[in-house]
C-alpha cells in the first residue's frame, strides 16, 4: 500500500489551517506538528491521557462553536477511545474535524504493531476505520493514501460542515519518540484557554 | 433522594452550563429534568474516562462543566482524571454516585473502594447522604471554584 510520510501530511494540513482554526494534537502527530511551528490555537495535547484527543476537542466544539476544532489523533489513540465516535455523533458539532493518522503501529513504544493491523490479523479480517466512522453516525467520512489527493481536498475538508471523519494512512517513523511538551502544561492550558476564549 | 428538578435548580444557581455525563440507575432518573433545562447542555458520552477528557475541553473553551459519573466509572476514569487534572491542572469538577453508601453490610467493592480512590487522588470531596446536604453541592463548588482547584460530590445511594 502507498502511504504518506507523517511530515507530509501535516505540512499539508499546516498549509490549509486558517488562523482562526483550532488543532489538537496528540502522541506521533503532535511531536511532528510541532516542528512546522508555533500558534496560539495549537493545543499540544502532551502529555496526554491515551485515546483522549477526539474527546478534547468535542468539548472545545461544543463550547465554541465559532471555531473550527481539528484533532489529530493516531490510529492506536483511536483503538483506545472508538466510543468516542458515538459520542461526537451525538452532540453533533457541525465544527469539529477527527484526522486519524492510521500508521498500523504503536510508534512511540517502539513500532508495535496495533490489534487492527493487518499483519497480525487473520487473512481476510480488515479493520476499516472509515466504515467504524459510518457505523458510529459520521456522514462525511474520507480515507487518503497518498498525498496528492489529501492535498487537493485538504483545504476543503478542514472547512465543510462536520462532524467530519478522516483517514491518513502514513508510514510509521523509526525511532519516533513520544512528543514533549514545549512548556509546563497547566501553563499551556492557561495560555490556550486564553487564546480560544479571545 | 432528589428529584431532577431539584438537581436542575441546584446546577442552574451554580452556574454550569454542561453536564457530561454517563447515568446510573440513581442519576438517571434526573435525565429529563437535565436534558430540558434552558442553559444546560446535557453531554452523552459511553465511558466515563471520556467525560473529564470532554469536561477538560469545555473548560477550555469556557464553558462551566460539571461531570456526572458513577462512582464505579471514576475507578475507571483514572488516566483521563489524571491528565486533566493535574497534568493541565483543570479545575474540573463531579458529582459522582456512591453505589450501596446508604446500604450498611452491603458486599458491594464499589462502596469500599470510592472514598479511599478519592483521597488517593487528593480529590476533595462531599458527601450528601441526607436530602437537607444538598445545599452541601453549591457550597463545595464555589469553594472549589474560588480556590481553581478540582472537587467533587459524593451523592449516597441505596436504600434510604
Amino acid at each position: 500500500m502507498n502511504r504518506m510520510s507523517l511530515a507530509d501530511a501535516l505540512h499539508v494540513l499546516h498549509t490549509v489551517r486558517r488562523n482562526d482554526q483550532v488543532v489538537v494534537s496528540t502522541m506521533g502527530a503532535a511531536r511532528e506538528w510541532m516542528k512546522l511551528g508555533t500558534h496560539e490555537l495549537d493545543f499540544i495535547y502532551a502529555p496526554s491521557a491515551m485515546g483522549a484527543a477526539p474527546s478534547v476537542g468535542l468539548g472545545m466544539a461544543l463550547a465554541r462553536p465559532e471555531k473550527q476544532v481539528i484533532v489529530l489523533n493516531g490510529d492506536g489513540c483511536m483503538l483506545m477511545n472508538l466510543g468516542c465516535l458515538v459520542s461526537i455523533t451525538a452532540a453533533a458539532p457541525p465544527n469539529l474535524v477527527l484526522i486519524v493518522c492510521d500508521n498500523s503501529v504503536y510508534e512511540v513504544t517502539g513500532q508495535q504493531w496495533t490489534a487492527a493491523a493487518d499483519q497480525v490479523r487473520p487473512a481476510g479480517s480488515v479493520v476499516d476505520f472509515c466504515q467504524v466512522a459510518r457505523g458510529c453516525g459520521f456522514s462525511a467520512v474520507f480515507n487518503f493514501e497518498n498525498i496528492e489527493d489529501w492535498r487537493r481536498a485538504a483545504g476543503d475538508i478542514c472547512n465543510r460542515r462536520g462532524p467530519v471523519f478522516v483517514v491518513l494512512k502514513v508510514d510509521p517513523i523509526p525511532g519516533g519518540q513520544v512528543p514533549k511538551s514545549p512548556a509546563p502544561p497547566a501553563e499551556r492550558a492557561a495560555k490556550f484557554a486564553a487564546a480560544i476564549q479571545a | 433522594m432528589f428529584s431532577g428538578a431539584q438537581i436542575v435548580s441546584e446546577l442552574q444557581r451554580m452556574g454550569i452550563t454542561h453536564v457530561v455525563w454517563l447515568p446510573d440507575s440513581t442519576l438517571g432518573q434526573w435525565e429529563e429534568a437535565l436534558s430540558s433545562a434552558p442553559g444546560l447542555t446535557l453531554v452523552r458520552v459511553c465511558r466515563e474516562g471520556e467525560a473529564w477528557a470532554v469536561a477538560a475541553g469545555l473548560h477550555l473553551g469556557g464553558a462551566r462543566p460539571l461531570v456526572m459519573i458513577q462512582c464505579t466509572g471514576l475507578f475507571e476514569s483514572g488516566d483521563a482524571l489524571r491528565n486533566a487534572l493535574f497534568d493541565f491542572g483543570l479545575p474540573l469538577f463531579a458529582v459522582i454516585g456512591y453505589r450501596s453508601a446508604l446500604n450498611t453490610g452491603a458486599p458491594d467493592s464499589a462502596r469500599t473502594f470510592t472514598e479511599p480512590n478519592l483521597r488517593s487522588w487528593g480529590l476533595e470531596y462531599r458527601l450528601i447522604d441526607a436530602p437537607e446536604k444538598l445545599g452541601e453541592l453549591h457550597a463545595h463548588y464555589a469553594a472549589c471554584r474560588q480556590a481553581h482547584r478540582p472537587g467533587a460530590v459524593l451523592i449516597a445511594e441505596g436504600r434510604m
